[in-house]
């Protein structure tokens, strides 16, 4: 081979990686496009919500009041035969099935809202007020267009009553959508239109904090310890080795861990982010050891040598110099464990996070369930309406992760310093 | 020319140092005056580092490294365990290869030493401080008007003498140079060297160095390291005129090393 030959080769070698690159480089993107369109596509129409208009007659003789009509009172007050009244009055109902079908366009909730509307504004008492009320889930998805409304009517949800009705209610323009606040402040419902991620935002939060309360300082400290004052020997060796391989645990043994010990030995609350942020710190421990001694061990030795000759002792050469010059990877290290921790599922449902929740927590100590472990109880679900819901519980956990990553990059470029 | 009636100021005897199962030098005696430059020359390798880091006891951080023998500063045995390190490092400031400030302000560099020893009671006092430090390093004209400016922005000549006037702030009495300027150009050289003259009225100097040349032009007594061992201590002018050992003259006239 003469040397053109020999040069030409090494350029088209050259050119050839370069290619391998940019394909492997665009089928990512292309990937990650294609999730983020799927997710998108099913979950935006979860942030609405389906309302009906109905005239409402606050008849308070319908009410059955013993005492003076006050807040008090009225949220004592049974408001079903009131509702009812009002809501059958829509579109004429020959017999009682009609009537059964009639309701079913309402989520089951109807009464409470009809009720809390009277309580915000007691005025309307004996009035006829429009009041808009929160559709079921068939007729969510239907006006939503999720639902195909050419099947023949035995495989329909909605029978062919109810589509007259609500093609009616449409022309009356009756029927409009509004932002659905439900997904926030609800918690979890066997009804789609009912159900938010309140509770399990709630939860998720509780347990990174406990996580971060837990893990971060104990964390920090055993890798200044082991980076900066352990003897280096067979002992040190051992424990560096068993951080790494515990990084690399399968996060479900954790959840063993977990419930073999907190919740069968110690006895600690079932279901409770108290549980799941203990566990999850210590599946993060190690997760976070690795970075904050790879932070300190970039810190270079000139540094060190230079404090030290001043006449810095050992302890104040680490933590005046050394330990502020590692805390941005420290800092970085730590929240990207904190993702990590944020988006587990299988060690919260070992410890007993799939149970079904309905109240928000309020404490670290109330059942509740975490939003990873939403999706997957969502995903579960029979009703069209839970696919959305699931969708968008995955963008607000995305959308964490990648505030929590931007986060971490902001805090590394930040406070980088410059050394020679 | 041996200046027969300088002060011994560090008595160095016997001393063996290991590096894990290497030995990196075998008895060294070596005794360096008060107020002079000592310079140190040999091939890389030789163990001149070894040795200078063994007078103010850095050689501590290195898990593996064992100093054996003894070191004798104003007559007193540094290689002690009940010595504290801090104060000995205190009184034996020592400036390295390559510059090291730390990432603060020019007056945080300074201010570092005499902070942690508290030698300043007030922010005048620091500020005096600073300001000395920094005219002894002849730095001061150049940095009076940028103190809060990071040590890491000047050039690598100013950074050195940064660094020297760091080690002069909490006021040693010994000043370890380890080449000093290796990493520097001819002119921040020379400037560093006319430094270096200057220090040696209030200060006893070591400086490690590989340029021949450096060695006549800054110090007084010249010992040359060969394989951990001191081959030949002398006078500057001995050494370099009429050298004692084959070895030594092989060495400074350019034959090995």
């Amino acid at each position: 081979m003469t040397k053109e030959q020999r040069l030409k080769k090494r350029y088209r070698a050259e050119k050839r990686f370069k290619m391998y690159g940019l394909i492997s480089v665009s089928l990512a993107v292309i990937f990650v496009l294609i999730l983020v369109q799927n997710i998108f596509s099913k979950g935006s129409s979860a942030f609405s919500r389906t309302m009906i208009e109905v005239e409402v007659n606050y008849d308070s003789s319908l009410l059955e009041l013993d005492s003076p009509i006050n807040q008090n009172s009225l949220k004592d007050a049974d408001f079903y035969d009131l509702a009812v009244e009002s809501l059958l009055k829509i579109y004429p109902a020959k017999d009682s099935k009609e009537e059964r079908q009639i309701l079913r366009l309402f989520s089951p909730d109807f009464e409470f809202e009809i009720k809390d509307f009277l309580i915000k504004n007691p005025n309307k008492i004996d009035q006829v007020v429009p009041v808009k009320i929160t559709a079921s889930d068939d007729i969510d998805q239907l006006n939503k267009g999720n639902f195909p409304r050419d099947l023949p009517e035995d495989r329909r949800r909605v029978s062919n009553y109810q589509l007259n009705i609500y093609d009616n209610l449409i022309e009356k323009e009756k029927i409009n959508k509004k932002f659905n606040n439900y997904l926030f402040t609800k918690g979890d419902s066997r009804d789609p239109e009912l159900a938010g991620i309140g509770g399990s935002l709630m939860g998720s939060f509780f347990t990174i904090i406990i996580c971060l309360v837990l893990s971060f300082p104990i964390a920090i400290m055993a890798s200044i310890y082991l980076e900066e004052f352990a003897p280096k020997n067979k002992i040190t060796d051992f424990i560096e080795i068993n951080i790494n391989n515990l990084a690399a645990v399968p996060s479900i043994v954790y959840g063993l861990l977990g419930l073999g010990i907190l919740l069968s030995v110690m006895e600690f609350p079932r279901s409770t982010p108290l549980v799941a942020g203990i566990t999850l710190s210590l599946m993060t421990l190690p997760r976070i050891i690795i970075p904050c001694r790879a932070s300190l061990k970039a810190v270079p030795p000139s540094i060190r040598e230079a404090a030290l000759s001043v006449g810095a002792s050992k302890f104040q050469t680490v933590f005046h110099h050394v330990v502020p010059l590692a805390m941005p990877g420290t800092l970085s290290g730590t929240i990207i464990g904190l993702a990590q921790a944020l988006g587990e599922t299988a060690p919260l449902i070992l410890i007993g996070m799939v149970a079904f929740v309905v109240d928000i927590p309020s404490s670290p100590v109330d059942p509740s369930a975490s939003l990873p472990v939403q999706v997957y109880l969502w995903s579960e679900q029979a009703e069209r309406g839970f696919v959305e819901k699931t969708s968008a519980t995955i963008m607000m956990l995305l959308g964490f992760l990648i505030v929590m990553n931007f986060i971490a990059v902001y805090l590394r470029q930040k406070f980088e310093k410059k050394w020679n | 020319m041996e200046l027969n009636n300088s002060k011994i100021k560090i008595k160095a005897k016997n001393l063996n140092v290991f590096y894990g199962k290497k030995q990196a030098l075998f008895d060294i005696n070596l005794d360096i005056n008060q107020k002079e430059v000592t310079a140190l020359i040999g091939p890389s390798g030789c163990g001149k580092s070894t040795f200078i880091r063994c007078i103010n006891r850095m050689n501590d951080v290195i898990d593996i490294c064992k100093v054996e023998g003894s070191v004798e500063i104003d007559g007193a045995e540094i290689n002690e365990k009940n010595v504290d390190v801090v104060t000995l490092r205190e009184k034996v400031g020592m400036v390295f290869q390559k510059p090291n400030p730390f990432p603060k302000s020019i007056y945080d560099n300074i201010a570092y030493g005499p902070i942690i020893h508290g030698a300043a009671e007030n922010k005048d006092q620091m500020d005096n401080i600073v300001e000395t430090s920094l005219k002894k390093a002849a730095l001061w004209d150049e940095v009076k008007d940028r103190l809060n400016e990071p040590g890491t922005s000047l050039s690598g000549g100013q950074q050195q003498r940064l660094c020297i006037a760091r080690a002069l702030s909490v006021n040693p009495e010994v000043i370890l140079m380890d080449e000093p300027c290796s990493a520097l150009d001819p002119i921040a050289t020379a400037k560093i060297e006319e430094l270096i003259d200057d220090l040696k009225k209030s200060y006893t100097i070591v400086i490690v160095t590989h340029s021949m040349a450096q060695a006549v032009r800054v110090s007084q007594k010249t010992g040359f390291f060969h394989l951990g061992k001191i081959i030949e201590v002398d006078s500057t002018e001995k050494i370099f005129k009429n050298p004692a050992n084959k070895m030594t003259q092989d060495y400074i006239t350019g034959r090995f090393g």
